[in-house]
């Protein structure tokens, strides 16, 4: 039973990885600088990496906003989210995977009265702001540096070409355990409560619950780099801007740094020691990210090259999503609670409806009195029926 | 794995480049012997050249199947075959031209004869700076301009030169038939197309340079 109410998870996984490895490596693809198949084995490799060894720091910020406490809420959650993801990718328009799972826990909250943590609501929502912005900075950063290296160290283009491939590896496996970790916490945060109890040993490893669980949605997101994201990877990077190999190098590095930093608790945790305030540990999204790093990139070039009505239909899809999935998780939670009757938190424990017992007291069988004329109506209807 | 490839294609690209540098100056040596009227040396250039135009169109096959094959630099493989492919042009076309000159002996009059190895000399140094241009656009694309401009300046004079040449051909030149000075002025254009293909490479480099620009 339990398999059944993960399937929504792990469908959303699928959905995470179809789309967002695209994110990852698809400028890589796209451009023909890696394989396919050499992408999508490094990146299924790492994506579950990431969400086994440090996906827990991003789970813990989305489980603040709120806490589905009932597997069936989680599964009704988890499908809004991914139905939400699947329908937009379907029409092609630009979906986030976080936002479409914040949307759907606001629904959650909404159907349930838990009230939402609005703290931790702007502290998410800010991060949809910073990822991007944020994005947009380091590509800049790292384009200066790019290009101050290549003016001073003269390459052969031959080897450099070599150099970029072997970099777009490294940064691809870099941004796939980046990707894992801070949004293992989309696919599997809402089904943590359910996590087993017991270890899972491997000999030179053991694995928690929340671990087996996360490499579940691992493995999840991995089926769906390989069964469907190749077509995204084909068409990804190109379509707000034309990049270089050179360009897909720094776009892919800035958004692995922007997840980095959003999922590590050791780098939040070194902040704190140096007398920094915390890192957000907020899942983020990857697709928000990589655009705003290639914006970025168009802007500091002139934006001249940069597709404003496709950045249009992305901005649309980044307001539209986390509203979308907070709709349909509120009325799906409605059906399932209502129709299916399962329970969707741990206050709503339905309650079968019994047939009505009236007691009554022998002494008051006395003082019914059957009204005479009835029984003669109901004698004559009989005779006129015979007749007939 | 990656350098491996890399470093024989590189090798293959130098190769090609030094035999395209090789050819032209074979076949401005073969010319020389022409008009000097010294045919063993002539002889000797024309095979030699036939060599080096051989084994530049084995180099450039190969190079070409290696970017297609292991798909290298991908978004400008096109573009850098189809430059390559015009450098091989030129030793082609610089092949042919000897040849025409081995099958036709043309008369060229003593008077012509400077007129003839200027125009040789110009429109062999657009061919030759253009071979530098395209090394430094794999070396360093930032440094194509630097001798690009040498190749656009060649085939400019070597236009004003034939241009001479053609005209002395048919003003001053009043002994000869118009045949033999048909002749001539085809044989002004043999040497003339040398640089016009080194024009044509430049162009493709400078489109490409561009393009790689970051």
């Amino acid at each position: 039973m339990i398999l059944f109410f993960l399937s929504s998870g792990l469908f959303l996984g699928w959905s995470l990885g179809a789309n967002d490895a695209a994110n990852v490596f698809g400028s890589a693809v796209g451009t023909k600088m890696v394989s396919f198949r050499k992408a999508a084995i490094i990146a299924s490799i790492f994506v579950i990496l990431g969400a086994v060894i440090q996906g827990a720091g991003a789970t813990h910020t989305l489980g603040k906003l709120g806490a589905v406490t009932a597997l069936g809420g989680s599964f009704t959650v988890a499908l809004a989210a991914a139905v939400t993801v699947y329908w937009m990718t379907k029409f092609k328009i630009p979906v986030s995977t976080s936002q479409a799972i914040v949307g759907a826990i606001i629904g959650w909250n909404f159907f349930v009265g838990s009230p939402t943590d609005i703290k931790v609501l702007g502290k998410i929502v800010s991060t949809w702001v910073m990822g991007p912005i944020l994005g947009a900075i380091f590509a800049i950063l790292l384009f200066y540096v790019q290009h101050l290296f290549f003016r001073v160290v003269k390459i052969h283009l031959l080897k450099q070409d070599a150099y970029i491939r072997f970099s777009l590896l490294l940064v691809g496996a870099f941004g796939s355990f980046s990707l894992g970790a801070n949004n293992i916490a989309n696919v599997m945060g809402v089904f943590v409560l359910a996590a087993p109890d017991s270890y899972l040993d491997f000999g030179l490893f053991k694995l928690n619950g929340v671990q087996q669980l996360f490499l579940l949605g691992g493995v999840a997101i991995a089926i769906g780099i390989f069964t469907y994201s190749k077509r995204v990877m084909d068409t990804v990077g190109n379509g707000l801007m034309q990049l270089s190999s050179k360009s897909a190098i720094i776009t892919v590095l800035a958004n692995s740094m922007v997840l980095f930093v959003f999922s590590s608790t050791s780098l939040s945790n070194f902040f704190v020691s140096i007398g920094l305030p915390p890192i957000p540990l907020v899942p983020v999204s990857s697709s928000q990210v990589i655009v705003g790093a290639i914006l970025g990139l168009g802007l500091l070039k002139g934006g001249y090259n940069i597709n404003y009505k496709m950045l249009g239909s992305i901005a649309a899809g980044w307001v539209a999503t986390p509203f979308i999935a907070g709709i349909l998780s509120f009325i799906a939670l409605f059906f399932i609670s209502n129709v299916f009757l399962i329970p969707v938190s741990s206050k709503s424990v339905v309650k079968k409806q019994q047939p009505k017992v009236i007691k009554i007291d022998s002494s008051q069988i006395k003082n019914i009195i059957v009204p005479k004329d009835t029984s003669d109506t109901l004698l004559k209807n009989k005779k006129l029926l015979n007749q007939n | 794995m990656f350098f491996k490839k890399t470093k024989s294609t590189i090798r293959d690209i130098d190769e090609f480049l030094d035999t395209v540098d090789q050819g032209i100056l074979v076949f401005k040596e073969g010319v020389k012997s022409y008009l000097n009227e010294d045919d063993e040396s002539f002889q000797k250039n024309l095979e030699n050249l036939y060599k080096l135009e051989a084994k530049a169109d084995k180099k450039v096959l190969r190079v070409q199947n290696e970017f297609f094959e292991h798909s290298l630099i991908p978004q400008y493989s096109a573009d850098v075959v189809k430059l390559l492919d015009s450098l091989d042009d030129i030793i082609d076309t610089a092949k042919e031209n000897l040849y025409q000159y081995d099958v036709e002996i043309p008369f060229i009059p003593k008077k012509l004869k400077d007129d003839f190895l200027k125009l040789l000399d110009v429109s062999c140094s657009a061919a030759e700076a253009a071979i530098p241009a395209v090394r430094s656009f794999f070396n360093n694309p930032s440094g194509v301009k630097d001798n690009e401009h040498r190749v656009y300046f060649y085939e400019k004079e070597t236009d004003g030169l034939a241009a001479d040449l053609k005209r002395k051909i048919f003003k001053e030149t009043k002994h000869l038939k118009l045949s033999q000075k048909i002749h001539l002025r085809y044989f002004t254009l043999h040497i003339e197309q040398i640089s016009d293909k080194a024009e044509y490479s430049a162009r493709i480099l400078s489109a490409l340079a561009i393009k790689t620009k970051d």
